[in-house]
C-alpha cells in the first residue's frame, strides 16, 4: 500500500491533476480537498459524495497518506507532545499547547536538523531527512485537537527554510479556503535566517515570520549558531526591512535567555540599536537545559530585568511561558529518546 | 550587503575526479575572496544557487570547488557532466568562516576539508593541526600536499577501514583519546551537522570553551 503516492498534502491544483489523470469528473479534485482537509475520514470509502467506482479507482492508484501518532505524552499543564514515525527508525514530534482560547500546534519540518545550533537538542540527532507537505500537515490532521486549533507554528524539529518547497506548500494548504482555512496571521514560520529562502517566503507567503536571534553580536552568534558565518544577522534584518512588515504580517525575534552569555545590559543596548527601525517584537524564551550543554538558563530576575529594559527602549518584548516541562519540553528531546531506543534495539 | 545572490557566468577550466564520485571543478578567479568563504553555484542565472566553500588559495589564479555527487540533488549530477569551456553560474564570495595565522585546529569530515584547503593554500598553516575524518582511504582529498607541509600535524581518521598513515576510528574517538586539548586555541569545524555537533560535544566535554569553537555546516 505504501508504494502508492499519498493524496494528503497535495494542493487543489495537484488534486485536480489527479482527477484528470485518472479520468474522474473534474470536480473530484475539490471533493478530495474537502475530505482530506476538512474532515477526519480515514478511507476512500468514507468519501460519500464520490461514486463507488471512482473510490475504487482512487484506491487502486493512491493512498490517503494520513498516519496516526504513535505516542502522546501529556503534561500537567495540558500541553501534549505527539510522536510520529517518519520512516524506519525515524521520529518527529509535534507539540499541542492550549492557552485559554488559543490552541497552538508546533510542527516539525524535518527529521533531525542540519543547522547544528549549540542549544538545540534536535541538532544532536543530525539530519535524517526532509518532511513533505503531507507529513508536515499530518501532524495537525491526525491529532484529536485538530478541530480546535487556532494557531500553527513551524518551530518544531528542523529548519523550515532548509525545506522551503514543502513548507511553502504546507502553508498554502493550511491557509487556503479549500484547505484547513487557518488565517495566515495565525501561522508562523520560524527560521535561523537562511536569506534566499526567507526572501522567497516573504515574497510569496503572507504567513508570519519568526527569526531566531539569540544575540545581537556577530561573534557571539557565530558560536551559538553556525549559520551566522554564511548569513549574518545584520543581512537577515536588512532583508526583512525590504518588505512591508507590520501591515500584512507579523515578524518576531526569538531570544533564548542564556545565563552569562546573552543576558547583559550590553545586549539590551545592541538589540535596541539593531532593531531600531524594524517593526517587530522580541519573544524571550527560557532555555530548557539539554544534556551535555554548556549553557544554562538565565535567572528569573535577570530575565525580568532584561524584558523590562527592552520594553523601556521601545521594543515590545514578551516572555514566553514555559510549557510541558514535565514531558521533555525542549524540542527534539522526545524524538531523540525514541531514536536512541530504536538504535539500541537494532544492535 | 548582498541583497541577493547575483550570479555571473564563468567558464569551466577543468574538472577532475579525485576520488570515486568526488570532483574538483576549476574556473578562472573573477573576484578576490578570503579563504574560508563560500560561493553560490547554479546551472543558470535564475535557478536557486547552492553554496560551496572555495577550496583554492587567496592568491591562486583559479577557483577550485570540491564537491561530491548527491544522487538525489539536481546540481551536482549536472556539474559532474561539465567539461572545459562549459558555462557555470557563480555568485560573489561571502561568509565569515575565516581563520588567521594563530595556532588552532582545523577539523573536517569529507568534503568539509574544502575551506581548510583554501586556508592551507593561503599560507595560514602556522601552528595549525589538521584533522580530517573519512570513511576509507579514498576520502582524504589533497592528502599529499597536507602531509608534505604539515607532517605530524596532519591526522587522517579513517572510520571504516585500516588505512596506512591514518588513525583507525572516528574523529570523535581520536579527539577523546587526546589527553590535553589546549583550551585557549581556536577550533574550526567543517562538515556534516552530525560531525560538527558530535565533535563540538567532545571538545566541550574536554574543557574547550564553546567561545573557541567555530563551525561551518554543510546544508
Amino acid at each position: 500500500m505504501d508504494a502508492f503516492p499519498a493524496l494528503f498534502g497535495k494542493t487543489l491544483d495537484e488534486l485536480n491533476a489527479v482527477a484528470i489523470e485518472l479520468g474522474l469528473p473534474s470536480y473530484t479534485g475539490k471533493q478530495l480537498a474537502y475530505w482530506l482537509y476538512k474532515t477526519g475520514v480515514n478511507s476512500f470509502e468514507e468519501m460519500t459524495n464520490i461514486a463507488k467506482k471512482n473510490q475504487q479507482i482512487l484506491e487502486e492508484h493512491y493512498r490517503l497518506g494520513v498516519e496516526a501518532p504513535n505516542r502522546v505524552s501529556t503534561s500537567a499543564d495540558g500541553t501534549k507532545k505527539y510522536l510520529f514515525t517518519a520512516g524506519p527508525g525515524k521520529f518527529i514530534e509535534a507539540a499541542y499547547i492550549p492557552d485559554g482560547k488559543r490552541h497552538t500546534l508546533c510542527v516539525s519540518s524535518q527529521v533531525g536538523c542540519k543547522m547544528g545550533c549549540l542549544f538545540c537538542m534536535t541538532g544532536k540527532q543530525g539530519f535524517q531527512g526532509h518532511l513533505n507537505a503531507g507529513s508536515i500537515l499530518n501532524q495537525l490532521r491526525s491529532i484529536p485537537e485538530r478541530a480546535v486549533m487556532t494557531n500553527v507554528v513551524y518551530m518544531g524539529m528542523g529548519e523550515p527554510f532548509d525545506n522551503l518547497d514543502a513548507v511553502m506548500k504546507s502553508c498554502e494548504i493550511l491557509t487556503a479556503e479549500y484547505g484547513f482555512a487557518i488565517s495566515a496571521r495565525k501561522v508562523t514560520v520560524s527560521t535561523i535566517g537562511i536569506i534566499p529562502a526567507m526572501r522567497t517566503f516573504l515574497e510569496k507567503s503572507k504567513c508570519n515570520l519568526a527569526v531566531s536571534l539569540h544575540t545581537p553580536f556577530d561573534e557571539e552568534r557565530r558560536r551559538l549558531m553556525p549559520i551566522q558565518t554564511v548569513y549574518p544577522l545584520r543581512e537577515v534584518i536588512d532583508t526583512i526591512q525590504e518588505f512591508d512588515i507590520g501591515k500584512y504580517r507579523r515578524v518576531s525575534f526569538e531570544y533564548i535567555m542564556f545565563k552569562g552569555v546573552n543576558d547583559s545590559r550590553r545586549h539590551v543596548n545592541e538589540l535596541a540599536r539593531l532593531l531600531n527601525k524594524v517593526k517587530a517584537r522580541i519573544n524571550l524564551i527560557r532555555f530548557h537545559p539539554i544534556p551535555a550543554s554548556p549553557l544554562e538558563c538565565s535567572d528569573e530576575s535577570v530575565i525580568a530585568d532584561f524584558q523590562e529594559a527592552l520594553n523601556d527602549r521601545g521594543i515590545v518584548t514578551t516572555l514566553r511561558a514555559s510549557r510541558g516541562q514535565d514531558i521533555e519540553a525542549a524540542c527534539g528531546m522526545l524524538s531523540t529518546r525514541e531514536l536512541v531506543k530504536s538504535r539500541n534495539e537494532e544492535h | 550587503m548582498k541583497k541577493k545572490l547575483n550570479l555571473t557566468k564563468v567558464k569551466v577550466l577543468r574538472q577532475r575526479e579525485i576520488a570515486p564520485g568526488v570532483f574538483v571543478l576549476s574556473f578562472m578567479r573573477p573576484w578576490d575572496f578570503v579563504a574560508g568563504q563560500v560561493v553560490g553555484l547554479s546551472g543558470s542565472e535564475t535557478e536557486e544557487a547552492r553554496l560551496y566553500s572555495i577550496a583554492s588559495g587567496e592568491l591562486d589564479e583559479e577557483v577550485d570547488i570540491l564537491y561530491n555527487i548527491n544522487p538525489e540533488g539536481r546540481l551536482t549530477p549536472w556539474m559532474a557532466q561539465l567539461n572545459t569551456a562549459d558555462n557555470l553560474w557563480v555568485s560573489e564570495p561571502f561568509g565569515s568562516f575565516t581563520s588567521n595565522g594563530e595556532p588552532g585546529w582545523w577539523i573536517a569530515s569529507g568534503t568539509g576539508i574544502a575551506p581548510f584547503r583554501a586556508m592551507f593554500r593561503t599560507g595560514l598553516t602556522n601552528g595549525k593541526k589538521l584533522l580530517h575524518g573519512g570513511r576509507d582511504s579514498n576520502s582524504f582529498y589533497f592528502s599529499d600536499s597536507f602531509e608534505q607541509e604539515l607532517g605530524e600535524n596532519y591526522v587522517r581518521c579513517c572510520s571504516r577501514e585500516v588505512c596506512p598513515h591514518a588513525y583507525h576510528g572516528r574523529l570523535t574517538q581520536y579527539l577523546t583519546g587526546i589527553e590535553h586539548l589546549p583550551a585557549g586555541e581556536k577550533y574550526y569545524l567543517c562538515g556534516s551537522a552530525e560531525m560538527v555537533v558530535d565533535v563540538r560535544d567532545v571538545l566541550i566535554n574536554k574543557g574547550v570553551p564553546f567561545d573557541n569553537i567555530i563551525s561551518e555546516i554543510y546544508f
